[in-house]
């Protein structure tokens, strides 16, 4: 090799590198916790079901996401669309089985939102990537190139996923203007409020929580997610299945936070 | 040569009338859904897929069945079937068009629909099944049109044709092998996470695919001049025979598998098909009528005087084609999401919007399935004459 053929390889591989690593960052966010900007982040939660005591809990919650990402209120449980939700143990994690459970248990409820899966089953299927999994973990969608075909929706083991079987703008009372509104003939499902992390806030559940929720970055050892998961007993839902879900559930978060 | 298909009997006329009508009523059901969005059905989030997919899901295997025709003619050297292979193609190609227009109905953004192909996703079997389905339609047309084409000028038909219709075998059973890796690959859906599904899809469409090819010969027949032979109608039925036994032994193996190894998740749907839960067991008498059915259809093939009479044969046949319709066409799709992710059991019951929708898409398959049979008995029916 010359070294006119040495440069040019090296100019090659600093270009690549350059593309490379803004298309890598072009995905990641602004770090809300850390202020690392790496691309092996991967944004998950830790639910503290024990802060999740009465109606009103969830109620605070599952108003905040849905009057912040224009969720419509439509009062049909077939038609309905939802990013956070409740339901009991016993169908949350049906797969388990158990019997005998406590009291306490069997009146808990569980919130329940999109996993954002390592592995996402919505992501391999979708026909249009209008599914797609962001470097830093979230798995997002693209509204507009959303064709409605719904195959997600049959690949997503959590139920996680909501379609626009009627116009939703017409059950929308107020809408908010930093959130994008979807048309009839689309899904929609929980973004981990992308548009929050891009200005370093939390997702609003969070917020809403009252420390009920944690959510931070699983591959950094020293995130608050980490400590609590470091220190107590959390399930996933449905972990056979192999897609790596992102959410975790504790039962009393101790003092770590949760 | 389409032309052929502008004069005909007054019946045939009023035929092409009824369907025309039919297509204007599913057209305006489709407008009202378009308008309105896909609420206008019964389907929900928990059933997400209702009737379309279902029935796009059966006449993949219509289509695909054309292949039970085309092995032994151009493999075998089969020359009963030499007659009736065109109309297994054209049968397919009228399928193909079927199924398109089901998957396009279900879709809630239609006019997104060339983002499948602006964004091309392999990783999706969505993308396969397009690439399948479009490649199994243009080559049966080209087959079956070339084919006429040549046999109405009395030329020998291209080297080329040959070689088409060998390609035409594999990719058969792939259209449909793609179609049943679209819900055998989901690890949520315990009722269709099975290797066999690939397998018994296409047990189930070589049984109801000739099947329905049979009736249609026979309808021919005793209406037409294009008479099918009873040697080929008697393989046929019996190929019809051995492929619903298949199918009916390939779902016998899903049972045993689901409740000898006990797993709640995967015994949980055919609980709900066979005897019902939570309440919901609109599905139960499908199940059942589909089990009596493929049991009285699979005994009267098997029994030679049944099966060699044609009056017997077509109620045998019609038995066969409903079963499967019941299990692929109904059972199969909705079955996967009961219960739903949560162990729960949501029903479905089709709105007449959407019931009106499906009758206008089969009847488009009808009226080019007639018009294409139209045009090969009259091509027929001319070179016949020039023979003689």
């Amino acid at each position: 090799m010359n070294r006119r053929d040495f440069l040019k390889m090296m100019a090659a591989l600093g270009l690549s590198g350059v593309a490379i690593y803004e298309g890598v960052n072009s995905y990641g966010v602004q770090a809300a916790e850390t202020g690392k900007n790496t691309s092996a982040r991967h944004w998950g939660m830790v639910i503290d079901v024990s802060k999740f005591q009465t109606a009103a809990d969830y109620q605070r919650v599952a108003a905040a996401c849905h009057a912040y990402h224009n969720v419509p209120e439509i009062d049909d449980s077939k038609q309905e669309v939802k990013w956070i939700w409740e339901d009991d143990f016993e169908h949350t994690f049906a797969e388990l089985g158990s019997r005998y459970l406590s009291e306490e248990i069997k009146v808990q409820d569980f919130p329940v939102l999109c996993n954002h899966c390592e592995n996402p089953p919505c992501v391999r299927v979708c026909p249009t990537k209008a599914t797609f999994k962001r470097a830093d973990g979230i798995v997002a969608m693209d509204y507009h190139r959303c064709i409605g075909c719904r195959f997600c929706m049959a690949a997503c083991p959590f139920g996680a996923r909501s379609f626009n079987f009627v116009d939703p703008r017409l059950y929308l009372k107020e809408v908010n203007p930093d959130v994008p509104t979807r048309t009839k003939g689309v899904v929609e499902k929980c973004s981990f409020c992308m548009e929050r992390l891009d200005k370093g806030l939390q997702p609003l559940c969070v917020e809403a929580s009252r420390g009920g929720i944690v959510f931070g970055d699983l591959e950094d050892p020293d995130s608050a997610v980490r400590k609590i998961l470091g220190e107590n007993f959390a399930i996933r839902r449905k972990v056979e299945l192999g897609t790596g879900p992102s959410i975790y559930y504790v039962f009393g978060g101790g003092s770590a936070g949760a | 040569m389409l032309e052929k298909a502008l004069y005909g009997s007054k019946l045939y006329y009023a035929w092409l009338g009824f369907l025309i009508m039919v297509i204007i009523a599913g057209l305006l059901a489709y407008l009202h859904q378009f308008d309105q969005g896909l609420g206008v059905t019964g389907m929900s989030r928990d059933v997400s897929w209702g009737l379309y997919i279902a029935q796009f899901t059966f006449m993949v295997g219509v289509a695909a069945s054309a292949v039970m025709v085309a092995i032994p003619y151009y493999l075998h050297d089969y020359k009963e079937f030499s007659r009736i292979v065109i109309l297994g193609e054209f049968l397919a190609v009228a399928a193909v068009v079927v199924c398109i227009l089901f998957i396009f109905v279900d879709l809630g953004q239609p006019a997104r629909i060339f983002n499948m192909i602006l964004h091309p996703s392999p990783n999706s079997i969505m993308f396969w099944d397009m690439v399948a389905l479009s490649g199994y339609l243009l080559i049966n047309l080209v087959i079956g049109w070339t084919v006429l084409g040549d046999e109405r000028k009395g030329s020998v038909p291209a080297a080329w044709l040959r070689v088409l219709a060998i390609i035409s075998i594999p990719w058969a059973i792939s259209i449909h092998t793609v179609t049943a890796f679209i819900y055998a690959g989901l690890a949520g859906r315990a009722y269709w996470l099975s290797a066999i599904m690939a397998a018994r899809f296409l047990a189930s469409a070589f049984a109801a695919g000739p099947a329905l090819l049979i009736i249609l010969c026979l309808f021919l027949r005793k209406h037409t001049s294009f008479k099918t032979s009873v040697p080929a109608i008697q393989s046929l039925a019996q190929i019809v025979c051995y492929a619903m036994i298949a199918n009916l032994f390939f779902f016998l193996l899903e049972i045993f598998t689901a409740f000898y190894s006990n797993i709640p998740g995967h015994m949980a749907t055919f609980r709900v098909l066979f005897t019902g839960m939570d309440g919901f067991n609109n599905l139960v008498p499908f199940m059942w009528g589909f089990v009596i059915l493929a049991v009285i259809g699979i005994t009267m093939l098997l029994i030679p005087p049944l099966r060699r009479n044609e009056k017997y044969l077509t109620l045998a046949l019609a038995a066969v084609f409903v079963a499967a319709w019941l299990d692929k066409g109904v059972a199969l799709v909705l079955g996967g999401f009961a219960p739903n992710a949560f162990g729960r059991v949501t029903g479905y019951i089709p709105s007449l919007t959407e019931i009106t929708v499906i009758l206008g898409v089969y009847a488009v398959g009808a009226l080019l399935l007639t018009i294409l049979y139209k045009v090969v008995i009259d091509v027929r029916v001319q070179s016949t004459a020039y023979e003689h």
